[in-house]
């Protein structure tokens, strides 16, 4: 029981971030019907700004209120990264627009392996730490020297994913933003009858696709303590496979993909074997993928227009 | 049917005959690849009317009305709207010129409710008279209103129909595009989609620019009109002088009433 509570807590953590990259892999595949293969490369490069500013603000300018140094980190990175992702689309996607189906996939691909080598080569091959930001505790429960603990940068994980779920639930659902974003994504061309920019709404797209793969690179940072330039590989194809669980294209989906993904991962590793806990997550891919290509909440193929 | 002829205005009275038109259709030529879909296609409508394109299946109709959108765009030709050359305007920006478009097809957001399908149709408006207008398309299609949070994918055809003009409308259009708003709609709602255009028309002033396979009450109800043929324009003239002529009557109105 109290194993389970704890790799409870561990996988919703983990899933949260999963979650927020999957958002971005759901969102493109909506709209533009591509699998951004640089989302995960994206992810690890706002890792690593939001490193260079955590570093930057605490020696630099000498913050030393750790929730104030956070709070800038994420704005700056969240920045940075939509701004990153969006000159990717425009100079690797859009030009390949209204080309072959796999034309813009390849380019993905070729940014994806572009970015891995640019953090390589200017931050080196090595894991970057961090100085621990958030190192309290809460112990939950104590059983004969077993403790179940909740680790205070878990609580700020899920809280910030939460709130900032909203905020984005908020934008997609209620605002002319979003509801252009899924006007352009249920038939572009009509969009763009009722005056709707389309090249704009598939940028702001990618932007937000970035601020909050921005928000689960900084999580990452502050949980694991390190960046690493392969880091987008394998965390982005578990947010692919979150994505593709929860049913591409679904908005609610990848994030219940996500967190599904880290439960299964983080119980895996528990009660299996930690050495195959990415065999699981792969394995959940082929098997959506063959039974249920269009995931738990993915939405029929067939519809009335 | 005496009663509508006499609601109709009289087919002469086209309003501002001889300045220049709001939208005036040059020589166009659209391609579907390598495929003409239209030969050098010349149309006017002016201000204040309501001009009517009918043909038969595949003439070229609905390539016409896409073209002006610049959906395809014309590879020849000029397209002028307002006296500025549309013809290679972003498409998105044609719409904020105020031409609405109600598509072949409908093209409603399946997954968007009826009123957000209609809140998209305001907002090259920005949203400045929402609630009036939203009034004004609930009284012509009082059913939208009581499917105002249905999912616009899971209407029947006929209010799908009704949402497609409503959409049109929220947008306070100068010029009206219907590609066949008559299609798949019961006689009467047609009826009163017609009483509707003649009643903007003529309150308001609003230009209609309507593509029909209801040929009959088209050119009734229209002050010009003009057949296409294979993509290329055969005939011109006025509403109920079409309806007269004999080549009219063979290929469009065969059977006679409709
Ligand atoms: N996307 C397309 N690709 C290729 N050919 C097309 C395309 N759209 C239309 N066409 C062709 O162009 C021609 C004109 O089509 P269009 O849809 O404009 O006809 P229409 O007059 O609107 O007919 P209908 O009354 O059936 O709606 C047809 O021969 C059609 O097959
Ligand atoms: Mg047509």
């Amino acid at each position: 029981m109290d194993v389970f509570i704890q790799q409870l807590i561990n996988g919703l953590t983990l899933g949260s971030i999963y979650g927020l990259i999957a958002i971005g892999y759901t969102m493109v595949f909506g709209i533009i019907g591509m699998v951004n293969f640089a989302h995960g490369d994206v992810f690890m490069v706002s890792s690593f700004i939001a490193l260079i500013c955590f570093l930057l603000v605490t020696t630099v300018l000498g913050i030393t209120s750790i929730f104030l140094a956070l709070a800038i980190v994420l704005v700056v990175a969240m920045f940075f990264t939509s701004l990153t992702n969006w000159a990717i689309e425009r100079v690797a996607y859009r030009p390949l627009r209204g080309s072959f189906r796999l034309a813009p996939m390849i380019s993905a691909i070729g940014m994806s392996i572009f970015l891995a080598n640019f953090v390589q080569v200017s931050q080196g091959p090595r894991n970057k730490p961090v100085p621990p930001m958030v190192t309290d505790v809460i112990v939950l429960m104590d059983n004969n020297g077993y403790q179940v603990t909740l680790a205070w940068k878990q609580v700020i994980i899920m809280a910030v994913t939460a709130v900032l779920l909203m905020g984005f639930w908020y934008l997609v659902q209620k605002t002319s933003l979003g509801r252009a974003q899924r006007a352009v994504e249920q038939d572009r061309k009509m969009a763009a009858l009722l005056g709707i920019n389309v090249d704009h709404t598939i940028s702001l797209t990618f932007v937000i696709g970035a601020a909050l793969a921005a928000v689960a690179g900084v999580m990452y940072l502050m949980y694991y303590g390190v960046a690493h330039f392969a880091d987008g590989f394998v965390p982005g194809v578990k947010a692919f496979t979150a994505a593709v669980l929860g049913g591409i294209g679904s908005l609610p989906g990848a994030v219940l993909g996500g967190l599904l993904i880290g439960l299964i991962e983080v119980f895996w590793s528990a009660y299996f074997s930690i050495e195959y806990k990415d065999v699981a997550a792969f394995s959940i891919l082929a098997i959506t993928l063959i039974f249920m290509p269009q995931g738990l909440l993915g939405r029929p193929e067939v519809e009335k227009v | 049917m005496s009663d509508t002829r006499t609601a109709a205005p009289a087919p002469t009275a086209a309003p501002a005959g001889g300045a220049e038109p709001m939208l005036a259709v040059r020589g166009v030529k659209t391609f579907y690849g390598n495929i003409m879909a239209l030969k050098g296609v010349d149309v006017d409508v002016h201000r204040g009317e309501i001009v009517t394109l009918i043909g038969s299946n595949g003439a070229g109709k609905s390539t016409l009305m896409m073209t002006i959108f610049g959906q395809p765009r014309a590879r020849e030709g000029q397209i002028v709207y307002d006296g500025r050359d549309i013809t290679k305007m972003p498409t998105h920006e044609i719409a904020h010129l105020k031409i609405a478009q109600s598509p072949e097809g409908r093209r409603i957001f399946p997954r968007m409710t009826v009123f957000e399908n209609l809140q998209m149709g305001a907002s090259v408006d920005g949203f400045g008279h929402f609630d009036e207008d939203l009034l004004k398309v609930f009284d012509l299609f009082p059913r939208l209103k009581e499917r105002i949070n249905q999912r616009g994918g899971t209407l029947s055809g006929g209010e799908q129909q009704m949402l497609a003009i409503g959409r049109a409308l929220m947008s306070r259009p100068r010029l009206l595009m219907l590609d066949e708003p008559s299609l798949g709609l019961a006689p009467l709602i047609v009826k009163q989609i017609f009483d509707a255009i003649r009643e903007l028309n003529r309150a308001e002033g609003l230009t209609v620019f309507l593509v029909e396979q209801n040929a009959f009450h088209a050119l009734k109800l229209a002050h010009r009109g003009y057949v296409l043929v294979n993509g290329l324009v055969t005939m011109t003239g006025a509403g109920r002088e079409l309806l007269e002529r004999p080549e009219v009557r063979a290929a469009y109105l065969e059977g006679g009433k409709h």
